[in-house]
């Protein structure tokens, strides 16, 4: 109200202004704080510039002053929603590197935790999508199955949400004598909600009317950007680490590797990327499954092959896994001492966001967070 | 004619009965408002399996009166680069709006505060009154968000109202009455007579059902977009702006429009029962039809659509501003004039 403007009236002709709207940091459905400069023509997005940042915490920094195991607890904190699953390449690397076996018991515990972990992600990733769309109760049902995954986790770490499990060639510690039947428990629960969400949300027709025909992106365009995870597999292309080059013990186990098939609208839209993560939790539940069926169930000593004193040899290498939001790597170059002189990581969300601008002009402000929300992002890992 | 208006025959027709008659559809809305909020938070706690509140009185029953007290505590802002005059007035004139409606709502045959004969219009009018008050605040605020949401309320009542009017219409042509105690009246003996199944008449009278709750059914869609409801909170949808026209307002003056928003709930379940439910007649003919009995049944039968706007709200996703305006005038509209042209026929006939 401070400024005046005039407008000389032209009858018959209509001016209209764009307006430059300022979405985040402080946004209900930025999913943290991402900022998104939004350009509006009425309510048609026109121009979208993220800006990102404002979680920046010198993770790549602060790897280069500690030791190599000392790096994973700040790993747990890039997507701290699914930090399981951020240990797992680091390790996995690292024992790579330092050519350590880490035992059998070990590595089925692992798959199972990164698996729970990855349907622990999906489903905060399905119920903040639909708390986007204003679908309240379903985020409810998903984050009371969540906790179950938590409290498992709390058992074996001390941690609920970062957990610094996974060690360089082993695990903090053993799981407890009830861990498998607390998993099948878990996995039962897991499937009975997501057949609830099924029919409540996501073939709800005004959920699909959201969401489908909305942010469409080729399978081209995701490969040209480089995306990974439910968000290239929403647009029909099978690329699941797990299945191309797998790691640990993942290929003793039969899983599908789901795709969109543009069922509700066209390929690669927001309807299909949501659905890749509903159908995933049913295949990690099937992993979890199998690996309990096969996992020994005598105790073992879970550190018996972590390694005293940790001295790569010189070099460098890239370390990669299947991410709950798509391929996580990690590129470290060690110099001989213990700490790495650089590491560096392929963060998923960010690689995803960058995708935003090029799928969502054209869309109303409500597509724009919905298809915001279909991307999956966490900022904490785009930030580092 | 038998008055219609137990407080006149009580203390005859003086200021005191005046304004006895203002304030006691207050007397009703303050409890029925707690009730409603106690309700929202209850029956969502229901839903999504939670309890609820449970620590202030048995089970929290007394929650509203601790978040009443809370919203009047609670500091007024004011931001600097608002315009005052209409910022502060906003509240004020959509809960005016919300309550104005109450002068022609008819709780039973011996109360109603004022009967005029074109109280469905009346009714009608005053509900787009709350527009004006979210243009006025949303613009106000000086908020980009706010005057998205204020845009957003506007395109939507012009998309929802005329369907909601058709729907109006075709019930004014089959009771051929505007005055709300007559269409009530002309629905009593039993709920066979209500106008959702047609309306008095003969057997014959099957075929008109179909159409009768078609209307129901779009003013119901269309009442839901009346009073900013899930799926139809476009204006406040809180993921996408924030809190729409009230994202500047605290305290008092959010607690306003709220107030309002609870208000407005009861008015459209209220017109919905008079319309189509009989009103204040008891679904059992004259059993149990007296006059505080008839309150009773109003009463029940709006707050039935109460919750089902609360039940609505907690499992519905909510609808794009344009998929909205897709639904009212492409879809409810046309169904709607057939749905009129039918009534108006089995009105003609009759």
């Amino acid at each position: 109200m401070s400024e005046t403007k005039t407008f000389e009236i032209d009858f018959g002709k209509v001016y209209s202004e764009r307006m430059r709207l300022n979405v985040g940091p402080q946004h209900p459905s930025t999913h943290g704080v991402l900022r998104l400069e939004v350009e509006l023509e009425g309510e048609v997005v026109t121009e979208i510039v993220p800006h990102i940042g404002y979680l920046h915490r010198c993770f790549e920094k602060h790897a280069e002053n500690v030791t190599y195991p000392q790096v994973i607890p700040y790993i747990d904190r890039m997507d701290y929603i699914s930090s399981m699953n951020n240990e797992f390449p680091y390790v996995l690397g690292m024992e790579k590197l330092l050519g350590i076996e880490v035992p059998e018991k070990v590595q089925y515990i692992r798959v199972i935790c990164a698996e729970l972990n990855r349907i622990a992600n999906h489903q905060i990733a399905i119920a903040t999508f639909g708390l986007d769309s204003g679908a309240f109760t379903p985020f409810l049902y998903y984050f009371r199955d969540r906790e179950m995954i938590i409290t498992l986790f709390e058992k074996l770490s001390g941690g609920r949400l970062l957990y610094n499990y996974f060690w360089i060639g082993g695990l903090m510690h053993d799981v407890h004598p009830t861990f498998a039947e607390d998993c099948l428990e878990i996995v039962k629960q897991v499937r009975k909600t997501n057949d609830e969400a099924l029919d409540l949300l996501m073939y709800n027709k005004i959920f699909v009317e959201r969401t489908a025909n909305i942010g469409i992106l080729p399978a081209d365009v995701a490969i040209n950007y480089g995306c990974s995870g439910p968000v290239l597999r929403g647009s029909g292309v099978p690329y699941d680490l797990r299945k191309v080059e797998p790691y640990s013990i993942y290929d003793k186990f039969d899983f599908d590797v789901v795709v969109g098939k543009g069922e509700m609208g066209t390929l690669g839209d927001c309807w299909d990327r949501n659905i890749v993560r509903v159908r995933e939790i049913y295949e990690s539940c099937k992993i979890i499954e199998q690996a309990i069926e096969q996992m020994p169930k005598e105790p073992c000593d879970v550190r018996q092959a972590v390694p005293k004193r940790i001295k790569p040899p010189v070099g460098e290498f890239y370390c990669r896994a299947e991410n709950p939001k798509g391929e996580l790597g990690f590129y470290i170059i060690s110099d001989g001492s213990p700490k790495p002189t650089r590491v560096r990581a392929r963060a998923t969300s960010f690689v995803n966001l960058s995708v935003l601008p090029e799928i969502s002009k054209g869309y109303m402000i409500a597509d724009l967070i919905m298809i915001l929300g279909s991307l999956d992002i966490v900022l904490g890992e785009i930030d580092r | 004619m038998e008055s219609l208006n137990f407080v006149y025959d009580l203390l005859g027709k003086n200021i005191v009965a005046y304004i006895l008659l203002a304030l006691l559809p207050m007397a009703f809305l303050l409890p029925y408002a707690l009730v409603a909020i106690l309700g929202e938070l209850k029956i969502s706690a229901w839903i999504q399996e939670r309890l609820g509140p449970m620590r202030t009185g048995w089970k929290g029953v007394l929650q509203p009166i601790a978040e009443v007290v809370k919203l009047l505590q609670k500091e007024d802002i004011t931001p600097a680069a608002v315009n005052k005059p209409l910022f502060n007035l906003a509240p004020f004139v959509m809960f005016a709006g919300a309550y104005a409606a109450y002068a022609v709502i008819p709780f039973s045959s011996k109360f109603v505060p004022v009967n005029i004969n074109i109280g469905l219009f009346y009714v009608f009018a005053i509900s787009a009154f709350g527009v004006i008050a979210i243009v006025m605040g949303g613009w106000a605020s000086n908020n980009k968000y706010s005057l998205l949401g204020a845009m957003r309320a506007a395109a939507q009542m012009i998309s929802y109202e005329i369907p909601i009017a058709v729907a109006i219409l075709a019930i004014a042509t089959l009771a051929g009455s505007l005055d709300m105690q007559e269409i009530i009246y002309k629905q009593g003996g039993g709920f066979w007579n209500w106008n959702i199944f047609g309306g008095p008449g003969a057997i014959t009278k099957i075929w008109v059902i179909p159409f009768t709750v078609t209307l129901f059914l779009i003013y119901f869609i269309g009442s839901l977009a009346e009073t900013n409801r899930v799926p139809f909170d476009i204006p406040e949808g809180e993921s996408e702006i924030v809190a729409g026209y009230h994202t500047e307002y605290s305290g008092m003056k959010f607690a306003m429009f709220f107030f309002a928003e609870y208000s407005n709930m009861f008015i459209v379940s209220a017109i919905i029962t008079i319309l189509f439910l009989g009103g204040w007649q008891s679904p059992f003919g004259n059993f149990l039809n007296g006059p505080v009995w008839q309150a009773f049944w109003f009463v029940s039968k709006a707050m039935l659509f109460v919750f089902l706007q609360i039940w609505l709200r907690w499992t519905l996703p909510r609808l794009r501003v344009d998929q909205l305006m897709y639904v009212t005038w492409k879809v409810m509209l046309p169904i709607a004039f057939v749905a009129f042209f039918a009534v108006a026929l089995w009105a003609m006939i009759q």
